[in-house]
């Protein structure tokens, strides 16, 4: 029982650490993402192919899974940034499907849909599963802590204001001297590197990556962690993380309790209440438990709420 | 393989992957988000048609008929009460709302019906064999109902006034507005007709092979990137964009193994966002 709640802590953290990097972009720069799990898919196959073929030490799997998602994320940025907000939408949720199909068929490569087992883990060969938990937990939230850091002092510092001001009126940076894309292509590639760090993280701790973990329902989880604590505001993110997986694991004990239903359906049934939740969140509490500070902005049209762009024509 | 044949299959792909293309590009003219939810909505067509084939013995044209329906159906119920509430928070918000709903409703099916294949009821005929190309009846039936289906949506919005004021309103919100339209009740229709046309799309797709929870979303790149080639919310522009990534998957069978057809479609979008972002008879895309 300590094992699993301390393996519920392990991935509530890196959903958190997912948050943080997805509110670099949407929450911070109003970028749309809805391919972040690809991202996140980067981060761990790298991190999983560096340290099991390479046999390099696992900070150094991480790292690489950083650069690598900070790469794509910035590739990808570069392709789309002049776009609207509904390409983007469309560009970002095909990316994340494209790197998905990647992983299922370059098998020399990603071991195709069987996936990659055996990624090590920090001392995983010595320790008790208890004592491997309890490390893993504290590493994360070490990492979690370190992110935080970093995301608030983006979030408050002159880069962090001028992702503020494209976010919410991209021409009045353009007149200010400021050129946009390049903002938006360094947050995009920040959040998108973010979010590799936290797929690092999930690969080394399971052990085991393979491409229908990748899917969008995941950045659909991320997105509501965000929308529950707050866009814009990183406690909430956190704090909107926690709430997701403990939801989520919740349901993983009522399901079962409906009579006669199989495991097909009470996965199914997870789905359906997750995705009911996000809709009745994005519906009811746009704001989250946790709404953005107003202290480091100016002017904010009231109607604008949930750092969305208000909906122009 | 002969080229000649693969441009062959990727037409008639393509005219099939037209039907539901056509209804994303309505929904996006009128309603303006890209509904992800036609992907959950195609499926859910291509079982009610399966039950109206399978189980009640119909047999494959009037199922279309049921899908079609039923596609439309749920379309219109779910709009008017899941993401109509949505748009007044803005487009992006009503997309990821659309995401949510179409993997809730996957997996409404998925509850119902869980995840074995299904196939269809249709009787076994002989390919034809036209200039040395090979055509399945099959297909060929197919392609034909979408060419009906297509000449019908073109009528109705053409000559009927109800199609006239959905263009209206795709044009000119306010200028239709003025005018006297009643925007809600275009937006019923056009929800019912797109939505529609997605379900009827999910069975004509699930024809060509088998279906399970997943048809709708396995086509939903395609069906995004034929709208997107055509330039998003133009109905002409979605036939010619199918036509394009229909034939563009099938020609990259040349040089890349099936699974990656849904890759093609990724990079139809990116390249002709780069390049002409406005598609082929689109609006502009920045």
């Amino acid at each position: 029982m300590v094992i699993y709640l301390l393996s519920i802590s392990v991935v509530a953290t890196i959903y958190a650490v997912m948050a943080l990097g997805l509110n670099v972009m949407w929450g911070t720069a109003g970028l749309v993402n809805l391919g972040l799990v690809g991202s996140a898919a980067v981060g761990a196959y790298t991190s999983a192919l560096v340290t099991t073929r390479m046999g390099l030490p696992i900070p150094v799997g991480l790292l690489a899974g950083v650069l690598a998602a900070v790469l794509i994320g910035a590739l990808l940025s570069l392709v789309t940034t002049r776009l609207k907000d509904n390409y983007l939408a469309i560009v970002t949720l095909g990316f994340a499907e494209t790197i998905r199909i990647v992983a299922s068929n370059e098998i020399w490569l990603t071991n195709g849909t069987d996936g990659i087992s055996g990624i090590p883990g920090p001392l995983r060969a010595v320790l008790t599963p208890l004592q491997f938990n309890a490390l893993y937990l504290a590493i994360v939230v070490c990492l979690l802590g370190l992110v935080y850091v970093v995301c608030q002092r983006i979030l408050y510092s002159p880069f962090g204001r001028v992702l503020h001001a494209i976010r919410d009126d991209d021409v009045v940076v353009g007149v200010a001297g400021k050129n946009g894309r390049v903002f938006k292509v360094q947050a995009f590639a920040i959040g998108s590197g973010i979010v590799g760090l936290a797929g690092g993280l999930y690969a080394h701790y399971t052990s085991f990556i393979a491409p229908d973990l990748f899917v969008p329902l995941i950045t659909l989880y991320v997105k509501l962690s965000l929308l529950l604590g707050g866009v814009g505001n990183n406690r909430g993110a956190v704090v909107g993380a926690a709430i997701v997986i403990v939801v989520l694991e919740s349901t993983r004990f009522l399901v079962p309790l409906i009579p006669y239903i199989s495991p097909t359906q009470g996965a199914a049934m997870r789905e359906i209440i997750l995705s009911a939740g996000l809709l009745i969140v994005l519906r009811f509490r746009l704001k989250g438990l946790v709404p953005e500070a107003h202290d480091h902005l100016t002017v904010r049209p009231q109607q604008n709420t949930a750092g969305l762009r208000p909906a122009t024509t | 393989m002969d080229v000649l044949q693969l441009i062959a299959n990727g037409m008639m792909a393509g005219g099939v992957l037209a039907v539901p293309a056509i209804g994303l590009a309505a929904m996006y003219s009128v309603l303006r988000f890209p509904n992800f939810a036609i992907a959950s909505h195609a499926t859910a067509g291509a079982f009610a048609g399966w039950i109206a084939n399978a189980s009640l013995g119909l047999p494959v044209l009037p199922s279309l008929i049921v899908a079609l329906l039923a596609g439309g159906a749920i379309g219109l119920l779910t709009d008017e009460f899941v993401l109509r509430p949505f748009r007044r928070a803005g487009f992006i918000t009503t997309a990821i709302g659309s995401l949510a709903l179409t993997i809730g409703l996957e997996n409404v099916v998925r509850l119902v019906f869980g995840n074995e294949m299904r196939g269809y009821d249709l009787p076994l005929a002989r390919d034809v064999v036209l200039a040395g190309i090979h055509i399945g009846p099959q297909q060929l039936q197919n392609v034909m109902v979408s060419v009906v289906v297509m000449a019908l949506v073109f009528g109705f919005l053409s000559f009927t006034r109800m199609g006239k004021a959905m263009r209206a309103v795709a044009d000119n919100p306010p200028l239709a507005d003025i005018k006297g339209i009643d925007a809600r009740m275009v937006a019923r229709i056009v929800s019912f007709m797109g939505m529609g046309l997605a379900g009827l799309g999910g069975m004509l797709i699930g024809l060509d092979s088998s279906i399970d929870p997943l048809t709708g979303f396995r086509v939903m790149l395609p069906i995004f990137a034929a709208a997107v080639v055509g330039g998003l919310g133009s109905i002409p522009g979605a036939v010619a964009g199918a036509l394009v990534v229909g034939v563009a998957e099938e020609l990259s069978l040349l040089a890349l193994p099936p699974s990656y057809k849904s890759t093609v479609a990724f990079l139809a979008i990116i390249l002709i966002l780069a390049v002409r972002p406005r598609g082929i008879f689109g609006r502009e895309a920045y």
